[in-house]
């Protein structure tokens, strides 16, 4: 195990999977000379050239396109897409050519394409820079779509990613990047299409993907010690596939579940995922599926409003609270001394 | 097309001679090669342009019929009146180029090599089609054909063209990728995109307009700024050329050039001129053209006018080149008998194609299907 940040994670395992495969390559804006706008491919042009680590023109549609194509030859580009924000630019590549072609031709082409990209707010970037849409490719049968929330599973996911024939989008996230934890050393890479129990409790489940997951961890966490309680947290990993019957199991233990989520909460993931506990464990359920999304509202730039419109950790224990009460469990409120 | 009236001028195209244009910054490196003298045209060639041709012509027509019986569905857009475009453009491939399509791509598939029996039992939807009846007359493809796929929507298959030759490039093969499209593409942010990604990175790709004066029914000349569209190319610093798509040598030969500089590393925008001689699709009557345009168009059609020309200059007698026609007729036919025998897919396949690497939880359920066993409720142990 060595500690390291989820962006150190993410450039060592880029590093590795090119020294081993001589198919594997980086193509992006500015990833090489700039080294990348969050500097996940910082000294990868410097060690592997121009043939390797191939600086684009702005143009997401031409050079992800161009990345399927090479990918249906056999190659295997690793994509960066600067934010989700600009994937919507190579919208048609992704959903009308990635992932219909290995369907759409009878199983004759495989598309061995990553393409990583930051969802993200909170950093004042305003409407059309902070936003969490993943799930218009978590939508698309073809597609795979995996979100690590903490350095060793994003190392695990992208070796996993990098090797499977599928596309894959690799969700990534602008506040996880200087997160840090122990990375495992060898080259194991996670199953996509299974979620992970990070931490098993009994009394509540609570469900995050991505930063929303790494939040899940730590007020669970928070509430154990301050509280008493032992809530179960689900890092889901996967959104495409969805590993419904880790929920569904987790919620007839515990018989009540949050969802949190960085998306907008109508037609979002937690919906799908509410309705997925809704068919798989309605008898089990003592409480409504609650679900933690960010304000219908596009990102304010302003500091205040923008705080406003994101979930908090506070907003989360208030949920659990709630779901809580309804349940039938005597709690203490939030914000109650614990004298 | 909703917007008829307004389309029902005359195309606008003219049928310009065939002419090159070299943009100033390629022009200031070696042109492509050209062949040294005007090339004899070889009578052998022609005659089998003809019999492609005819080929093409017959399984056009029988897959139009089949169409109008709806023995086969969703849409269909055939080559009628292109084939000497086709023809040529694909003569000048060789088996380890590829190539990429748009949804108009029948008498390519044909021309790739692909069995004409498949091509057809694509259209039908069967388990012998050369998509395995998963794609349709939009979306033929055959890996040992080296046909990467005809793609329905419209600009698609142009980044992927670009990214193949990429492939090529970054392997150091001596490959070429052919990408036809319509003149509508032109218009398409796609078309930018790649033809700049192509010229900058010098990959091996030859870009294919074929300008057949119409998108469904709107002009060139209502859609585009530029109506000559291999102009376009000198934007990206690109060679380019146009050339009368109704004489399959002509279209040969320019595609020869075309190739030639793609496989040095200059990729290239080659304009084949051309015409449609139906509708955009089988279930477009073209209300949009008149019918004096359309008896003007039939002294445009290159397969009849091939046959006059093989037999004007004595390369075939009127009974051989009828004799030609009976039997690629009959090929058509046959394909077409064979499309009917074929097997629907089994319903058993439905998933099979799901993803390349298996994975976890990957969805089997069919519409009717609940998410989990649904469990009575005295059952359900608390």
């Amino acid at each position: 195990m060595t500690i390291k940040t989820y962006r150190q994670a993410l450039h060592d395992t880029l590093r590795a999977e090119m020294l081993r495969d001589e198919n594997v390559f980086l193509m992006g804006e500015e990833i090489g000379v700039f080294e990348g706008s969050y500097k996940i491919t910082a000294g990868l042009l410097a060690e592997f050239g121009e043939r390797r680590v191939k600086d684009t023109p702005i143009a997401e549609e031409g050079f992800t396109g161009a990345a399927i194509g090479a990918a249906m030859l056999g190659l295997r580009p690793v994509v960066e897409i600067m934010t989700i924000n600009f994937s919507l630019l190579a919208l048609d590549q992704i959903v009308n050519h990635a992932a219909k072609i290995y369907g759409m031709f009878g199983g004759q082409a495989k598309v061995p394409l990553v393409i990583r990209t930051p969802g993200g707010g909170g950093q004042q970037l305003g409407a059309t820079h902070s936003q969490n849409i993943e799930l218009y490719y978590a939508f698309v049968p073809g597609m795979k779509v995996v979100a690590p929330s903490t350095p060793a599973d994003a190392k695990a996911l992208l070796l996993a990613a990098i090797r499977d024939d599928d596309p894959v989008l690799f969700l990534e996230n602008l506040a996880l990047y200087n997160t840090k934890g122990d990375v495992p050393d060898d080259d194991t890479p996670a199953e996509i299409g299974k979620a992970k129990i990070t931490r098993e409790g009994h009394d509540l489940t609570l469900i995050g993907y991505s930063r929303m997951a790494y939040i899940a961890k730590n007020v669970a966490e928070t509430l154990a010690e301050s509280e008493g309680l032992d809530i179960e947290v689900i890092d889901l990993m996967s959104l495409r596939p969805l590993d419904r019957e880790t929920l569904v199991n987790s919620v007839k233990k515990t018989h009540a579940a949050v969802v949190l989520e960085d998306d907008w909460l109508t037609y979002g993931i937690g919906a799908e995922i509410a309705a997925t506990i809704s068919d798989g464990a309605f008898d089990y359920l003592d409480a409504p599926v609650r679900r933690v999304a960010m304000a219908e509202v596009p990102m304010p730039y302003s500091k205040t409003l923008e705080s406003a419109a994101m979930p908090t950790n506070e907003d989360v224990v208030n949920a659990i609270f709630q779901t809580l009460e309804a349940v039938g469990r005597r709690l203490k409120k939030v914000g109650q001394s614990h004298d | 097309m909703t917007d008829n009236a307004l389309t029902t001028a005359k195309p606008t195209v003219k049928k310009a001679p065939a002419k090159k244009v070299v943009a100033k910054k390629a022009a200031t490196k070696k042109a492509p090669a050209r062949p040294a003298a005007a090339k004899k045209v070889d009578a052998d060639q022609l005659v089998k342009f003809y019999r492609d041709m005819m080929l093409i012509r017959r399984f056009e027509e029988r897959a139009a019929r089949a169409y109008t019986e709806a023995l086969i569905g969703g849409y269909c857009h055939l080559n009628l009146g292109e084939e000497a475009a086709v023809v040529g453009l694909m003569s000048a491939l060789r088996e380890t180029d590829y190539l990429f399509t748009n949804y108009r791509e029948h008498g390519y598939a044909l021309m790739r090599g692909i069995d004409p029996n498949r091509a057809m039992a694509e259209l039908y939807g069967r388990v012998d089609g050369v998509s395995r009846g998963w794609g349709g007359s939009m979306h033929m493809f055959d890996m040992t054909h080296r046909l990467l796929g005809g793609y329905g929507i419209v600009g698609g298959q142009l980044p992927l063209a670009t990214g193949a030759a990429l492939a090529i490039q970054y392997r150091g093969l001596d490959e070429v990728v052919m990408c036809t499209m319509g003149d509508g593409t032109a218009n398409i942010g796609a078309f930018h995109e790649s033809l700049n990604i192509a010229a900058l990175w010098g990959l091996p790709v030859v870009f294919v307009v074929i300008n057949n004066g119409l998108g469904m029914g709107t002009t060139v000349a209502k859609a585009s700024a530029e109506p000559e569209i291999y102009k376009r190319a000198s934007a990206y610093a690109m060679a380019a050329e146009r050339v009368d798509g109704l004489d399959p040598i002509l279209v040969l030969e320019a595609a020869q050039r075309a190739i030639a500089s793609a496989r040095e590393g200059k990729p290239f925008l080659l304009e084949v001129v051309s015409e449609r001689l139906r509708g955009h699709s089988v279930v477009d009557p073209a209300k949009y053209r008149s019918a004096e345009e359309v008896a003007h168009l039939a002294q445009f059609d290159p397969v009849p006018n091939l046959a006059a020309r093989l037999i004007k200059d004595k390369i075939l007698t009127a009974a051989e080149v009828h004799r030609i026609d009976e039997e690629e007729t009959a090929r058509a036919d046959a394909a077409d008998a064979f499309a009917q025998a074929s097997a629907q897919p089994d319903v058993a396949t439905l998933f099979d194609y799901n993803y390349a690497t298996p994975v976890a939880n990957d969805s089997r359920r069919l519409p009717g299907d609940p998410l989990f066993a649904v469990v009575a409720r005295a059952e359900v142990a608390r």
